[in-house]
């Protein structure tokens, strides 16, 4: 107990042991009001997880209504979604979020093919990224006629 | 006593608070003689960010920070509100005139090897601050909640996102969740209008104390030290290119008003021809012709983790440099910095002529 002697001066061992028990009780208690007030602030700041559950189906109208070689986005859940008629009149959908950064993409009818304004990302119409920075395909939603109408749904 | 109501006041002010220590600090404060007009750019940074804080407040005055609101209230201010149009323009053209002369002052200070010993900390100071109005723009960018500012803080957001480990967590932390919605709006604002400017106040009130403590750097060329009064002579000269400054900025609102786009549609696609702000497009450029894999690392990661170590050599220049205190600056490091000032313009001009 070096250090209670110094500070203590002529006060004998037992004295400063309590000085060192009470130290350390007032800086543990000190510790754990700093961490009690900062803890619920830090978690404050990070939101919690979305509870909104995932879409399971959206229509979008008739088929005759959607032309050849066209495209359309479509709010699907919470993110957009791409629906593309092909020229040869079949339909495909991607969810619309570019796998690069996260800009939506759009269907460029004059290229055939779905494209990224923000980086020159370039799809194929299955999806596949062909050209630019994009590092993964789109995923795929289903597209499913039914009475005629477009019913777009996440893949079983 | 005398009948001047001046020197009343100043006489019972004096009496009270000693305020011969000040004028006597007023009287002997001087500053080094050199006729370049690189001595007034951080003077020129500093009014530029007390008209941001005017005009910040000003525009608080109708502005609302909600999905729904906030592109109307700025349509509403641009439109209706007197002066509007010119407040809001000159908030946004003095953010950019603010970023560009703390770039050149960065810049000359690096060329002038003003970083030196003693300096090392208000060199990362200044570089602190930089972040900060970068972040300014970024989040104040997202305010008028339009198509373009919309993706950009979607791209801007999404690369914290593929940060290793930690990314997502402050992804959905910056954005106030999983997707850029009013949430993202919200915690924007609060950033721009609470927390950056409490930050910003602090490192401009630390940097000026060490400027004022340390006195203006000199030249390493050991010219004989002519000095040149502070008051009144050095503050007039910072006056006249303030107002030569805010003429410029009031021509520039006159003429090219700050454009408010279309308004935000979370589900349309991303505009063709979208391109940041001129100081974030030669980050955007090396993103948009980074491939995917590079080497086998991802692209994205490799972007992120080049600007970083950058951003760490350039705040290290002061140690990497030893040699400049001694009045031997490194060639080396000057023309790293030449090269790096070179290679950034010619990426942020190429992103100007890229077309698709």
């Amino acid at each position: 107990m070096s250090n209670g002697d110094r500070i203590t001066g002529d006060v004998p061992g037992p004295r400063a042991d309590r000085r060192g028990f009470l130290g350390a009780v007032l800086g543990t208690g000190m510790f754990g009001l700093v961490v009690s007030v900062l803890y619920p602030m830090w978690r404050f700041v990070f939101p919690p997880r979305d509870v909104r559950a995932a879409e399971e189906a959206v229509g979008i109208g008739p088929a005759d209504d959607f032309p050849f070689n066209s495209g359309k986005l479509i709010q699907f859940g919470n993110e957009p979604a791409l629906v593309v008629r092909t020229a040869e009149g079949e339909f495909r959908a991607f969810l619309g979020t570019c796998t690069h950064l996260a800009c939506t993409v759009e269907y460029r009818p004059d290229l055939g093919l779905i494209w990224c304004a923000c980086h020159d990302g370039q799809f194929d119409l299955t999806g596949k990224n062909i050209q630019g920075p994009p590092p993964r395909p789109l995923p795929p939603l289903e597209v499913q006629l039914r009475d005629g109408e477009i019913l777009v749904s996440r893949p079983k | 006593m005398s009948l001047n109501p001046l020197k009343y006041v100043m006489g019972w002010l004096d009496e009270r608070y000693r305020l011969e220590d000040l004028r006597e600090f007023a009287r002997s404060k001087s500053v080094p003689m050199h006729h370049t007009i690189w001595y007034y750019l951080g003077g020129i940074t500093l009014f530029l960010f007390l008209i941001q804080v005017v005009t910040g407040i000003l525009l608080l005055m109708y502005y609302r920070p909600t999905e729904a609101a906030a592109y109307e209230s700025v349509q509403y201010i641009i439109s209706e509100v007197p002066f509007g149009w010119l407040v809001r323009s000159i908030h946004s053209w003095s953010a950019s005139f603010l970023i560009a002369t703390a770039i050149i002052h960065m810049f000359s200070v690096f060329f002038k090897k003003t970083y030196r010993k003693p300096r090392e900390f208000t060199w990362i100071t200044g570089l602190v601050m930089l972040g900060l109005f970068m972040f300014f723009g970024f989040t104040g960018y997202l305010l008028p909640w339009n198509q373009l500012s919309f993706f950009a803080t979607k791209v801007g957001t999404e690369l914290v996102g593929i940060l290793p480990v930690v990314g997502d967590t402050f992804m959905r932390m910056i954005r106030g969740g999983e997707h850029v919605t009013g949430g993202t709006l919200t915690r924007m604002f609060g950033f721009h209008v609470a927390i950056l400017p409490a930050l910003t106040t602090i490192l401009v009130t630390i940097h000026l104390l060490m400027v004022q403590r340390q006195g203006m750097s000199e030249p390493l060329t050991g010219r004989p030290r002519r000095a040149m009064p502070f008051f009144p002579n050095f503050v007039l000269r910072d006056i006249m290119v303030w107002v030569i400054v805010l003429g410029l900025l009031g021509t520039l609102s006159l003429y090219f008003p700050w454009e408010l786009g279309l308004k935000a549609d979370p589900f349309g696609p991303a505009p063709q021809g979208i391109e940041p702000e001129w100081y974030f497009l030669f980050m955007f450029q090396v993103l948009r012709v980074m491939p995917a894999e590079f080497l086998s690392i991802d692209g994205r990661v490799l972007v992120f983790m080049g600007f970083g170590l950058l951003g760490v050599a350039w705040t290290l220049v002061p140690w990497l440099d030893r040699g400049a205190a001694r009045g031997r600056p490194s060639r080396v490091i000057n023309w790293a910095g030449l090269v790096l000032l070179v290679v950034v313009i010619i990426l942020t001009i190429w992103a100007k002529f890229y077309h698709h």
